[in-house]
């Protein structure tokens, strides 16, 4: 298996899939001349040309609906957003045509399109560019939504979306694309819909998505030196959600923390806690927490940044308290 | 419903009636007639007839508690949508907004699945799930019925994309109210279609008012085909009340999107006899009862009888019967919808994903 970083990871998805379909095709912002502002349709136009590797104006909500036509007539676009956070200029497309057209026109239209791009806070850019909007879009049936949180998942996960007949929302951490990981050799599929236990341990389950798999992972990797071994359940697609995982996972710890990016209020981790108060209530020995970004718009100061969001201390001090340790 | 809501549009006019708009002296017949024949002439009549009588049915089944939600009616602008659809091939592809019983009836969508659709039955062309505002009906490449104002308008130039990519000669049709050219979907659409060289006729339905708001409150600059200019774009504004200026300007704008892959706005100056949906007066708030009724003397379908009277190629006997068929269609699209179960409840669950094979 090759180390690769998350970013060729996606690469190596867009080429294949580009390479493997022509009705396949890549639209965005920046994304031929410029290869890319985050650099993942790096090389792309050399290789594919103009008509598949298309530069657009900003002009999110455009080119966003011209995805949307492209695939009611049978192509396969993948829509490029330079970041979540303006995608919202286009969620009109996303929401009111893209996930309801197959139901609206009662099986005739289906969507294979991928809306893609870096979300959830980077490093100090203030409030309209750091945020996480898994909750809004797994809020919304006729959707799928990806979160990829390493390398394999990234490539896996964006080659069963490009191929995915119905509209994709895939949310590439911002955070992550330099980060580096074994991505297997050859054809490499994901499934979505289907969490990866990616540490095991049975004094509790910690289940979470996207970025924050890899602070799990990191906390998991800590904890197990004190003698705390953990479940880590990387939830890798959060619509449709694999609630079997998260259920055997519980089912077997009896404590859980739900961690996420996003704020708290209607969050993925609500949606989490109920899941698991159906399928687990007799199997709990403390209540479910949640770790999650503080309250607040994200601010810019380092220090006050640095305070909003989720770590990996706050999700030990949740763990700790769920297993009354602390 | 109100009392005017009820009354009957502009009947058929048992003969031509002397001074009524349309036969305003720029009508010469030659002219007029010169790009159809008796026999298009005589379906685009049938076209738009039938699409009045299914949109008088509908507001009676809707009076009924038949039709439910909101429903726009579309009778008083019959001679876009016939004028439009008899101009384009059946690969061609159309697309628009909610006021879209009249267009999929035109397009050749059946007026039995429309009807069913408005039902919310089994067998209407969305299968119950769509409603007034959703018609779809991939059989004839009709896009849809959008809810959104705008909304639809960058989906078109989507389509416009597709055959370019594909390196077809296909065009997209986009209809859409004067209200949506002030909606930014509209202006990153126009722009799109122009700087990629889209073959899309984005068509401005202009009835004069955005549900309740006439254009003169909406509108900083009423010339709303100016906005072609403003896209590098060729425009051309026609009278939308007569089928026959309807075709010609179409003509040229297919020609440009066939072969010169070049799009087209296109506004069509109309009025809507009713309201804006089933829910509203007729007149009496936002426009005068004078007003409504200086325009309905403008029918299209009565501009349209008014011709083909005047070339005396049909006879009165022979008009009625065309009227005739039209009402039996309407009939029969009732009574099919009337007929049609309601969709099975296992149908909530189905269509929200497709299976994917590949």
């Amino acid at each position: 298996m090759a180390v690769v970083t998350y970013r060729d990871a996606l690469t190596q998805a867009l080429r294949e899939e580009l390479q493997r379909d022509d009705t396949v095709f890549l639209m965005g912002e920046e994304v031929a001349q410029y290869n890319g502002a985050y650099k993942v349709s790096k090389g792309l136009l050399d290789e594919f040309g103009p008509m598949r590797i298309v530069d657009t104006p900003i002009t999110e909500l455009g080119f966003a609906g011209v995805g949307v036509g492209a695939a009611m007539v049978g192509l396969r676009p993948i829509v490029e957003f330079m970041t979540w956070n303006f995608a919202l200029l286009a969620i009109d497309e996303v929401v009111n045509a893209a996930a309801k057209m197959l139901y609206m026109s009662g099986g005739q239209y289906k969507m294979p399109m991928v809306f893609r791009g870096p979300n959830g806070a980077a490093l100090q850019l203030g409030a309209q560019h750091s945020q996480a909007w898994e909750s809004w879009f797994a809020h919304i049936p006729g959707l799928k939504v990806c979160t990829p949180g390493t390398p394999a998942d990234a490539k896996g996960l964006l080659k069963s979306a490009i191929r995915d007949d119905n509209p994709v929302v895939f949310l590439e951490g911002e955070m992550l694309y330099n980060t580096k990981g074994e991505v297997p050799d050859g054809e490499h599929i994901v499934p979505l819909g289907v969490a990866d236990l990616k540490r095991e341990g049975d004094h509790c389950s910690v289940i979470t998505h996207g970025k924050m798999a890899l602070v799990a992972m990191r906390v998991a990797d800590d904890l197990a030196k004190e003698g705390i071994n953990i479940d880590v359940v990387d939830l890798r697609t959060v619509r449709p959600i694999d609630v079997e995982a998260i259920s055997r996972s519980v089912q077997k710890t009896n404590r859980a923390v739900v961690l996420e990016e996003g704020w708290e209020i209607c969050g993925m981790g609500s949606q989490v806690v109920d899941f698991i108060q159906r399928e687990c209530f007799d199997d709990l020995d403390a209540p479910v927490l949640r770790v999650h970004q503080e309250d607040v718009p994200m601010p810019y100061a380092k220090n006050l940044e640095r305070a909003a969001k989720p770590d990996a201390g706050k999700t030990i001090a949740a763990i700790k308290k769920v297993m009354y340790l602390d | 419903m109100s009392t005017d809501a009820k009354r009957a549009p502009a009947p058929v006019p048992k003969r031509k009636e002397k001074g009524t708009p349309g036969d305003n002296g720029d009508t010469a017949p030659g002219k007029d007639l010169a790009a159809t024949t008796p026999e298009i002439r005589r379906e685009l009549l049938h076209s738009m007839l039938v699409q009045r009588r299914f949109e008088e049915r509908c507001a009676e089944a809707y009076a009924l508690g038949k039709i439910g939600g909101f429903c726009h009616l579309y009778i008083g602008q019959e001679a876009i949508s016939t004028g439009v659809m008899s101009m384009i091939r059946p690969d061609d592809y159309v697309i628009t907004a909610y006021r879209d019983h009249g267009q999929a009836i035109a397009r050749g969508v059946s007026p039995r699945s429309v009807m069913a659709e408005l039902f919310g039955r089994a067998d209407g062309c969305s299968g119950g799930k769509g409603g007034s505002m959703h018609i779809f009906d991939a059989k004839t490449n009709f896009l849809g019925g959008h809810g959104i104002v705008g909304g639809h308008v960058p989906i078109a130039a989507g389509v416009g994309f597709a055959i370019k990519y594909r390196r077809g000669n296909q065009v997209c049709i986009c209809f859409f109210g004067e209200a949506a050219v002030n909606i930014g979907a509209f202006h990153e659409a126009l722009n799109l279609a122009s700087l990629w060289d889209l073959p899309v006729i984005f068509i401005i339905e202009n009835n004069r008012y955005g549900m309740g708001t006439s254009i003169s409150r909406s509108t900083a600059n009423e010339d709303v085909l100016i906005r072609a200019k403003g896209y590098r774009m060729d425009g051309e504004s026609v009278d939308g009340q007569d089928v026959f200026a309807v075709r010609e300007c179409m003509a040229r704008a297919v020609e440009r999107a066939r072969k010169e892959k070049r799009p087209t706005l296109i506004e069509m100056r109309t009025y809507r006899f009713m309201g804006h949906s089933m829910s509203d007066a007729v007149s009496g708030t936002y426009r005068t009862k004078d007003e409504l009724e200086e325009n309905m003397k403008r029918d299209p379908i009565l501009v349209l009888h008014n011709k083909i009277y005047e070339s005396g190629e049909l006879s009165e006997g022979e008009m009625s019967k065309i009227d005739d068929e039209a009402k039996a269609i309407a009939q029969d699209a009732w009574d099919f919808a009337d007929a049609s179960p309601e969709p099975p409840l296992e149908k909530l669950y189905t269509d929200v994903y497709a299976d994917t094979s590949s």
